[in-house]
């Protein structure tokens, strides 16, 4: 009996630590809700379709191929980050380039994104700097399992977007 | 006679009415109180037209999909008893809301009018009587369904209530008595008076210790988390596992009803009700001196007012307290219920008596 009244003074301490929240947050809500610009008081909740926490610039996203200036994509189907893949999601056919000094192109470079885990290390393999994934593109998810394989034109496409990457060099 | 019964029937409906929109409000408050406790924002997506009003809209969501879900009764269980737990449940917590009184009296004509639904003489004992009547709903509900987790949930329920009814019974008795009825309103009157002639009269000041086991054995009674033993939903899923739809919604309901109807009693019996502090029926009537006299009807209204403030800060401090205390286990909670709040309601009794005959 005596030990259960002692715990009376821990319940006490625990509703008082619980209503301080309560009255503190109430307080910084309330601030926030006429108006004022206060971080880190109040709520820390981040209310994400509309509010979105910024992606850190070594980030790795969406994969993107990179062109040259002729508009042409720089990979060389050398086969490197096919290669290197770990789960075995990328595949490469090469063909013949006009070019003499380029010698080699993709006919087929296809990543299948349902398969992919993010390593980063095709973008680390890759020669020509061709591959890379900075492209803040996080939100994947489609409603059929197709549209997450991504083409060659697909991935050009995606580096020629600027609007996308606002932080992209 | 017809007006008297016209006269009831109003009362009736706008008791309920304000019993179930406070329940409506509470489920909400109960969202947004943990959420901003837990430093979160709660739920507030709920929307009409794009209005959100701070997720006031979600109680609407709620109740609209238990209407809609399917009432799955299963076919092992005893249909009768199933489908009659939760309205026992539910009307037993309802009913005691009969005896509550929200105000004064309030004369139009020649008529007087208790702001009360039924002015009885035994009322204390009415509600201590139904709020023992309810926990059938959770006993018979957990036989009915014929699962041997929901069959738990009920005998732990009736472990539980053998073991803080007594104790909310007794705590009651010191102040039976100080206040020499059982009629609520008398009660509330006599916590008018002033002690030593500034402090009001009420229970919580005259029954200190009461009060505390009154307010551990009422969190009990709402079945909510410091003693939800009949549902346990981290170990047993609980009495109403195998209840659907707006039958699951009625055992639901009635937690929050009893979150309501312990505050009001709270209120009722140990903070003076609906009275305000040097309040009388003319006006204010200040200990050291001076006096604002008011219009009969801005008094009642004030004291309605103050009945709401008081109640609204209680169903806080319960949600609060649901908040902040992790469960008991089956057998704290018996030992606390007899070993600790019994003893100490004995005490309580003993100590009033001597007292009253010091005086």
């Amino acid at each position: 009996m005596i030990k259960s009244i002692l715990f009376l003074w821990e319940f006490l301490k625990g509703l008082w630590i619980t209503a301080k929240h309560f009255w503190i947050n109430i307080f910084f809500n309330f601030l926030k809700l006429i108006g004022f610009k206060i971080k880190d008081k109040g709520s820390v909740t981040i209310q994400y379709p509309e509010e979105r926490k910024e992606i850190a610039p070594r980030h790795r996203s969406l994969h993107r191929i990179l062109t040259r200036e002729d508009g042409s994509p720089r990979c060389v189907a050398c086969m490197l980050c096919m290669t290197v893949c770990p789960s075995e999601c990328i595949y490469v056919e090469a063909e013949e380039d006009p070019n003499i000094e380029i010698q080699k192109r993709p006919s087929k470079f296809i990543i299948d994104i349902s398969r992919c885990c993010f390593c980063g290390f095709c973008v680390e393999a890759c020669p020509e700097d061709a591959l890379r994934m900075d492209t803040n593109i996080v939100e994947l998810a489609e409603y059929k399992k197709e549209e997450l394989i991504y083409e060659l034109d697909e991935l050009v496409k995606i580096s020629n977007n600027k609007t996308q990457m606002p932080n992209l060099k | 006679m017809l007006l008297d019964i016209l006269i009831i029937a109003i009362k009736v409906i706008l008791g309920l009415s304000w019993l179930l929109t406070l329940t409506l409000i509470l489920t909400w408050v109960e969202r947004k109180e943990s959420a901003v406790v837990q430093d979160r924002i709660g739920a507030n997506r709920a929307s009409i037209l794009g209005f959100r009003i701070f997720g006031l809209f979600q109680p609407f969501a709620d109740a609209i999909k238990m209407m809609f879900k399917e009432d799955f009764v299963p076919p092992f269980s005893n249909k009768l008893l199933h489908t009659i737990a939760p309205f026992l449940s539910f009307f037993f917590a309802t009913v005691t809301l009969a005896a509550i009184p929200f105000g004064d009296e309030i004369t139009i004509g020649s008529k007087i009018i208790p702001l009360q639904i039924a002015r009885m003489n035994i009322g204390l004992v009415f509600i201590l009587a139904m709020f023992s009547l309810g926990i059938y709903g959770v006993i018979i509900g957990g036989w009915a369904s014929n699962n041997k987790y929901t069959l738990l949930g009920g005998m732990r329920g009736t472990a539980q209530i053998i073991s803080y009814e007594i104790a909310l019974g007794l705590s009651l008795i010191g102040l039976i008595m100080i206040y020499p009825s059982l009629e609520l309103n008398e009660i509330v009157k006599y916590q008018g008076d002033l002690l030593f002639g500034f402090i009001p009269k009420w229970g919580v000041f005259l029954q200190p210790l009461g009060f505390f086991i009154f307010l551990v054995a009422g969190m009990a009674e709402t079945k909510r988390v410091p003693f939800d033993l009949p549902e346990g939903e981290s170990e047993i899923i609980g009495f109403y596992t195998e209840y659907s739809g707006m039958k699951f919604g009625l055992f639901m309901m009635t937690d929050f009803v009893e979150v309501v109807l312990i505050s009001a009693l709270l209120t009722t019996l140990f903070f003076g009700g609906w009275q305000v502090p040097y309040l009388y029926s003319d006006g204010f009537h200040l200990p050291w001196g001076g006096s604002i006299i008011l219009n009969k009807w801005i008094v009642t209204i004030l004291q309605v007012l103050a009945f709401n403030l008081k109640v609204a800060f209680f169903c806080w401090l319960l949600i609060l307290a649901r908040w902040t205390y992790p469960r008991y286990r089956y057998d704290q909670l018996m030992s606390l219920g007899w070993k600790l709040l019994i003893p100490l309601s004995f005490v309580n009794i003993l100590g009033t008596g001597l007292i009253l005959i010091l005086i």
